[in-house]
């Protein structure tokens, strides 16, 4: 019975999962020559070309600088939520998920009008008296793109987290004497650190892969992995060296993981993925 | 019948006229880019019957046998078409394509904020416009730009002067606002940019926006292109996707078109009905003359992955 259920999803998973892995594996791993494919690995050898390996370094970097940003503004943000004394909790989470109702792109395209030399920004600056800013087309201006659109991943993880955490647990530690200090660092935070791997899995991934984002707010100056695998598929048509590139984005996000169920085996808890 | 065009490309109630006229109904999709059209008719999944590629993406079809042969004798509404256009190199028999909209690359600039004469390439590396630059996100656009300023063909082979144009390009970066694709005509219209490189058609619609706008085409050497309509292979309505294509070209239809997309039309029956000072305007309605140095982007092989990466590292400079 158990058997026979699952066979749809099997099929499924072959069908959308394997069978396309196989192929990027394949063309990755192989050159088209007059006699047919042949087994190579002069698709990786371009890689390591300075010139991408500048492409990666700045993606993971826009990456992870925009997951501590992430981390840094959701934690408090998760923990006001979680906690008892907050009566609007409901209200605070819609205000979060509504504006994901909307299309991602379309909300990308807000932050254009937003940002721009004439845009809103700068017509308030220049309400208050104050200079303007070009962020636009900058480095800035893409971190921003990613904390705002990838924002929620992080705080909804790590606020269902904390509200499961047993209030007797905390008022045992302030029981026992722990200042609040030591009540968050000692109790609330190694508890929490399930929901904080999730999130930064959630937030991390889409950054480094991203390439509307850098598009859009970076005005196409910073080309970023997701941008450069665009490329080949859709411009050159160089499938073998686009699949290289995948397959490499695929041996990071594993990576990535494998770092992360390492905190999250040290804690022995479930997490949401 | 299935049509498959650029977004914003043709006037739709000439869809809806033709389904009245002829009884077939037309389903109508659209596309952003020439290589989103490609992969869609490569891979298979889908079966238009009307496409409307550019010249190199029409050329790369063609040799891949991706096309079917137009029978001219459906098409007697082609006798309009200006012979200037007909057997061009990405087609020389137009045994599988007729032109559609036409036009060149050129600079599009706001008369507020540049004083200098723009007649050659060489304000896109003027200091004075620094930040107020905006390039187009496309490499071989812009890798072409910067071989028509050293005065290279754009469809060069030679690594060398490849090279040398990735280099000016890196000089640029410095310069440029934004590499665009669409949001270019409307960050001009907006006034957030002083120079833009655009397609000929782009600059017609920021023009009417913004009447501040003007374009141009250095005389000293352009990008001419023209999209044209095609049927691809696996079209299962041959015979209606001629009759579409008739009725596009009869006179009074293709007047409706161009006067609603505004783009510059190989049709004479219908220009002979647009108003004078735009068919009279040679940066939109170019003379042979002002197109001697003027070039067609031919397919480029295998040397489009030195292109690519010429391009990203301009991009990752």
């Amino acid at each position: 019975m158990k058997k026979a259920t699952f066979l749809p999803y099997l099929i499924w998973m072959i069908m959308f999962i394997v069978i396309p892995l196989i192929l990027v594996l394949f063309y990755a791993f192989t050159v088209s020559t007059p006699e047919g494919y042949k087994l190579s690995l002069d698709n990786f050898k371009r890689f390591f070309e300075p010139v991408y390996l500048k492409v990666i370094l700045r993606s993971l970097g826009l990456a992870l600088v925009s997951t501590l940003i992430c981390l840094v503004l959701g934690y408090p943000v998760a923990m006001i939520m979680a906690g008892n004394t907050f009566s609007r909790r409901d209200v605070l989470m819609l205000l979060f998920v509504v504006p994901m109702w909307m299309n991602f792109l379309l909300r990308t395209y807000a932050w254009l009008a937003i940002l721009e030399r004439n845009g809103i920004l700068n017509i308030a600056l220049s309400w208050l008296k104050l200079p303007s800013v070009n962020i636009l087309y900058t480095n800035a201006a893409v971190v921003l793109g990613m904390v705002y659109n990838f924002l929620p991943f992080m705080v909804l993880p790590i606020y269902s987290v904390l509200r499961k955490i047993d209030k007797g647990v905390i008022e045992a530690a302030h029981d026992l004497g722990a200042n609040p200090v030591g009540v968050f660092t000692k109790v609330i935070l190694p508890l929490s650190v399930p929901g904080i791997v999730s999130g930064v899995t959630m937030v991390f991934m889409p950054a480094l892969t991203t390439f509307i984002i850098s598009r859009l707010l970076g005005g196409g100056q910073f080309t970023l992995i997701g941008n450069l695998i665009e490329q080949q598929f859709l411009v050159v048509g160089d499938w073998g060296f686009g699949s290289a590139i995948s397959v490499i984005m695929i041996v990071f996000i594993l990576l990535s993981m494998g770092i992360m169920s390492f905190f999250e085996d040290a804690d022995k808890e479930k997490t949401l993925w | 019948m299935y049509v498959y065009n650029w977004g914003d490309y043709i006037d739709e109630s000439i869809l809806k006229d033709f389904e009245e006229e002829y009884g077939i109904r037309v389903v109508y999709d659209t596309y952003a880019t020439n290589e989103d059209m490609y992969v869609k008719i490569k891979s298979g999944g889908s079966t238009y019957d009307v496409i409307f590629p550019s010249d190199y993406m029409l050329t790369r079809m063609r040799e891949e046998g991706m096309l079917e042969k137009l029978d001219l004798e459906k098409i007697p509404n082609s006798k309009y078409i200006d012979p200037r256009f007909l057997g061009a190199d990405y087609d020389p028999n137009n045994e599988y394509s007729l032109p559609y909209m036409w036009g060149t690359l050129g600079i599009l600039y706001n008369t507020n904020l540049v004083d200098d004469p723009v007649d050659s390439w060489d304000i896109l590396w003027n200091p004075k416009y620094a930040k107020q630059i905006l390039m187009l996100d496309s490499q071989r656009d812009s890798i072409g730009v910067a071989l028509l300023k050293l005065g290279y063909s754009i469809n060069t082979l030679n690594p060398d002067e490849l090279v040398a144009a990735g280099e000016i390009l890196k000089e640029q970066k410095p310069l440029v606002l934004a590499y665009v694709v669409d949001e270019g005509k409307d960050k001009m219209v907006s006034g957030e940019a002083a120079l833009a490189v655009v397609w000929s058609g782009d600059a017609a619609y920021a023009i009417e926006e913004n009447p501040d706008l003007a374009y141009t085409f250095p005389r000293t050497g352009t990008n001419l292109w023209f999209d044209v309509v095609a049927i691809p292979k696996g079209a299962k309505n041959i015979d209606a996707a001629h009759k579409f294509i008739d009725f596009l070209n009869r006179p009074d239809i293709a007047f409706r078109n161009v006067d609603h997309i505004g783009y510059a039309t190989p049709h004479l029956a219908a220009k002979d009905q647009l108003p004078k000072e735009i068919t009279d305007d040679p940066d939109f309605y170019p003379t042979d003359e002002d197109l001697v140095n003027a070039e067609v982007f031919v397919n480029l092989g295998a040397t489009l992955k030195e292109y690519d990466r010429i391009w990203t590292e301009v991009k990752a400079h």
